[in-house]
């Protein structure tokens, strides 16, 4: 009996792994599931946070959500996993994620190496640090001997090793996993200097005791392009993320709005129309309806909306998008998706 | 396969074919047996084919070439950065697992004798006459185990970080300066050796064998007259007096570099002035640092684990019927040699088991390191070096095999240390 009943949980167990066992199909279980699995970060106003209401707000959450709406038309269907920068890439490589949202530095040993693609940048951002004004430290370079608080698992940590290595500096580097101990460490005086992506420390530093009485350096020491990442080895899955990004870019760059979609449906313009779906097949082709894109415009907006809804200018963290590069090419800026067609 | 059970014992069917094969036990066991033991290993090579080709598919790397790498990240300064190279650049990551592995074990090593000695004292409190010694151990004991380690850990960071003083302020000093103490850490005196120092390690070692051989001697001696002698405390001094003595007539070959602290203004060794920035301890010019991440933590594992052991403890004593102490008492014996010669080595048979258990917990706790920016193997092995190299399995492979290590060195020293302290049975 007892061999048996052994027997039995070995055979079933064996279904269970098999049948959880990772498959190159994420649409096939994007679509079983119901809704698009997407890595957060644990915290980070203006890109994944959680709002008073328990809602997740922020740019890459809504990137997350027009992918929901390409595959489902329900910019609802997904659920949100926090997931610390340590442990990131772990839980997209295992199939805990099926995207990874969570302002993350496209880097080549992270899109080779690590057996990751990228499927684009939605914001282009560069390492900062900030100081306390009482140090009266005015340039990085004045920065020798200090002690630097910063997150573990990050480019940032190579980011300012490079960087004092090359400007012949000693410096202390202490790491923490959450971005929120990092905060508190560095404001009860723990560090002298904060350290992380540009656009981070300006979210992060609206948590401090006393957010004027700290200065943010005028130096970028890195480039940090931030994008959606999924796993190596589905090209589908990675065309469909890809084009919902060049989707709001191209969206932006026609002037279709979540406001005037309906309108634009009636277009006439031929690249309105193969952006919205009214002509051609483009949905299809990557395994949506032809109707993605309407999708997520009505549902999410173009590129410029959430931006301006999450880290504009009249956000609280203020990131002016005019003359930035995270403006349209046509702007001057970077943002440039390939056309539809 | 001549697997017949012999004669049959209800004297039925023996002609030897199939049929008496499939109703032999022996056989039938040894069949699904081996069914079993295929089933497991089919079930282990599936799981390595399938990770092989999901690796394979992803496009990752695998294999154990990226401990040769350099890594270009530093670590904050720890016990594993003074014992092993880690200047980003230089450093491999297979540098980086030692230095993971040294910052794990003196956590764990510290932490295990603090909880102990606490322990040890809170537990007998706990039995204590006294009634305020009494509460106290129980309200410490109820306080600290019922509260999630995780919880203390990060109460006890921030409470440290909160009551020191800012790095540019002296803090609280010791000994005119040698010992400073503020949010940068603890600051001490870097011990500096020179040729010699290993006459001196050896005038130590010789007085701990010294030491036993006397205490041996009078052990013997009490044996056999009844004369009793302070071997204890004649080893004790022993011990410091021998390498002290050797120490000075060799010439001295260590002395001791204390921490500076520079105000803003203060000289620099390069010629230039110190900027407000620089003020604070400098330990580039002499002494050593721990910094408070590891006193953080140090205090809330031992905190906590004490409060287990006191529990382990009191059962232990509560354990020897109170007869043994009558009887000492009866024979004259007193109050700290019935403690020491009666209670204790057989309260020790009881305390010894569960207190391994608790060892093992306080290092596998000291994991949690990683909530508050201690460099220990996992946040700085399996956190910043994972993420830089992404081979998961190699690297939670080695951090895995690392716990196995010191959590079965762990237990056989004290099975060994149980061994010896068992009633040896006649």
């Amino acid at each position: 009996m007892k061999l048996r009943s052994a027997m039995g949980a070995l055979t079933a167990l064996g279904l269970v792994m098999t049948a959880s066992a990772a498959t190159a199909d994420t649409l096939a279980d994007v679509v079983g599931n119901g809704s698009v699995q997407c890595g957060v970060s644990q915290g980070l106003p203006g890109f994944s946070n959680k709002d008073d209401a328990g809602n997740w707000t922020g740019i890459d959450v809504d990137f997350c959500r027009g992918v929901a709406a390409a595959v489902f038309g329900d910019a609802q269907a997904v659920k949100f996993t926090p997931l610390s920068a340590k442990e990131r890439f772990t839980a997209l490589s295992s199939g805990e994620v099926d995207i990874l949202s969570r302002n993350t530095t496209w880097t080549m040993t992270r899109d080779t190496q690590l057996g990751l693609n990228f499927a684009g940048v939605n914001y282009y951002d560069g390492q900062g640090m900030m100081v306390p004004n009482s140090l009266g430290v005015t340039a990085a370079t004045e920065l020798d001997g200090a002690s630097i608080c910063t997150n573990t698992g990050t480019t940032t940590e190579l980011n300012i090793t490079d960087f004092f290595r090359s400007n012949n500096m000693s410096f202390e580097l202490v790491a923490f996993e959450k971005a929120d101990e990092v905060v508190a460490a560095y404001d009860s005086g723990r560090c002298d200097v904060y350290t992380t992506d540009k656009s981070g420390i300006a979210a992060q530093r609206l948590k401090l005791a006393d957010p004027d009485a700290h200065t943010i350096l005028p130096e970028t020491i890195s480039k940090e392009p931030l994008g959606p990442v999924v796993r190596q080895g589905d090209d589908q899955w990675f065309n469909i993320v890809r084009w919902t990004l060049n989707c709001m870019i191209n969206a932006e760059e026609m002037g279709v709005t979540s406001n005037n979609v309906s309108n634009m449906l009636n277009s006439d313009n031929p690249g309105i129309k193969r952006l919205l779906g009214t002509e051609g097949t483009f949905g299809e082709n990557i395994g949506v309806s032809n109707g993605w894109c309407a999708n997520i415009i009505e549902q999410v907006g173009n590129y410029g909306e959430t931006y301006e809804a999450n880290v504009g200018a009249n956000t609280p963290l203020k990131l002016a998008r005019d003359g930035s590069v995270n403006a349209l090419w046509t702007q001057g800026g970077l943002m440039y998706a390939p056309p539809i067609r | 396969m001549a697997y017949h059970s012999g004669p049959d014992r209800d004297g039925s069917n023996d002609d030897g074919g199939l049929a008496a094969l499939i109703y032999d036990p022996k056989a039938r066991g040894l069949l699904f047996q081996t069914i079993m033991l295929l089933a497991v290993i089919g079930f282990f090579a599936w799981i390595l084919d399938n990770t092989v080709s999901n690796l394979a598919a992803q496009n990752k790397k695998s294999g154990f070439g990226f401990l040769d790498e350099s890594s270009g990240f530093q670590i904050l300064t720890t016990l594993g950065t003074y014992l092993i190279e880690s200047r980003p650049g230089v450093a491999t990551y297979f540098d980086i697992f030692w230095i993971g592995v040294i910052n794990t074990l003196a956590v764990a090593v510290v932490g295990i004798i603090l909880a102990t000695i606490l322990g040890f004292v809170i537990g007998i409190f706990r039995l204590s006459s006294n009634i305020i010694l009494r509460g106290f151990a129980t309200v410490y004991i109820e306080l600290l185990r019922n509260i999630p380690l995780l919880l203390q850990i990060l109460f006890f960071y921030i409470v440290v970080l909160r009551i020191l003083p800012g790095k540019r302020e002296e803090g609280y000093t010791l000994f005119n300066g040698a010992f400073g103490l503020n949010i940068e850490g603890l600051f001490a005196p870097y011990p500096v050796v020179r040729e010699g120092i290993g006459t001196v390690l050896l005038a130590f070692i010789g007085a701990i064998i010294l030491a036993w051989i006397i205490a041996w001697l009078a052990k013997k001696r009490q044996e056999a007259t009844g004369k009793q002698f302070p071997s204890f405390w004649v080893g004790v001094a022993l011990i410091i007096a021998i390498p002290l003595v050797v120490f000075h007539s060799i010439g001295e070959p260590m002395n001791l570099e204390y921490p500076r602290f520079l105000n803003a203004g203060d000289e620099l060794p390069n010629g230039r002035t110190a900027s407000k920035l620089q003020a604070g301890y400098d330990i580039k010019l002499g002494g050593m640092v721990v910094v408070p991440e590891f006193l953080a933590l140090l205090l809330a594992l031992s905190l906590y684990t004490a409060s287990f052991i006191a529990e382990i403890v009191r059962a232990g004593i509560l354990a020897v019927p109170s007869g043994q102490t009558e009887a000492s008492k009866a024979l004259g014996m007193s109050n700290g040699h019935n403690l020491r010669l009666v209670v204790i080595p057989q309260a020790l048979r009881v305390i010894i088991p569960p207190l391994t258990s608790q060892y093992l917990n306080l290092t596998k706790n000291s994991s949690l390191a990683v909530a508050i920016a201690y460099p220990d193997i996992v946040s700085v092995f399996a956190g910043t070096a994972l993420n830089q190299v992404g081979q998961e399995i190699e690297m939670i492979f080695m951090m895995m095999m690392v716990y196995l290590v010191i959590s079965l060195v762990t237990s056989a020293f004290m099975n060994w240390f149980n061994d010896r302290m068992r009633l040896v049975e006649r």
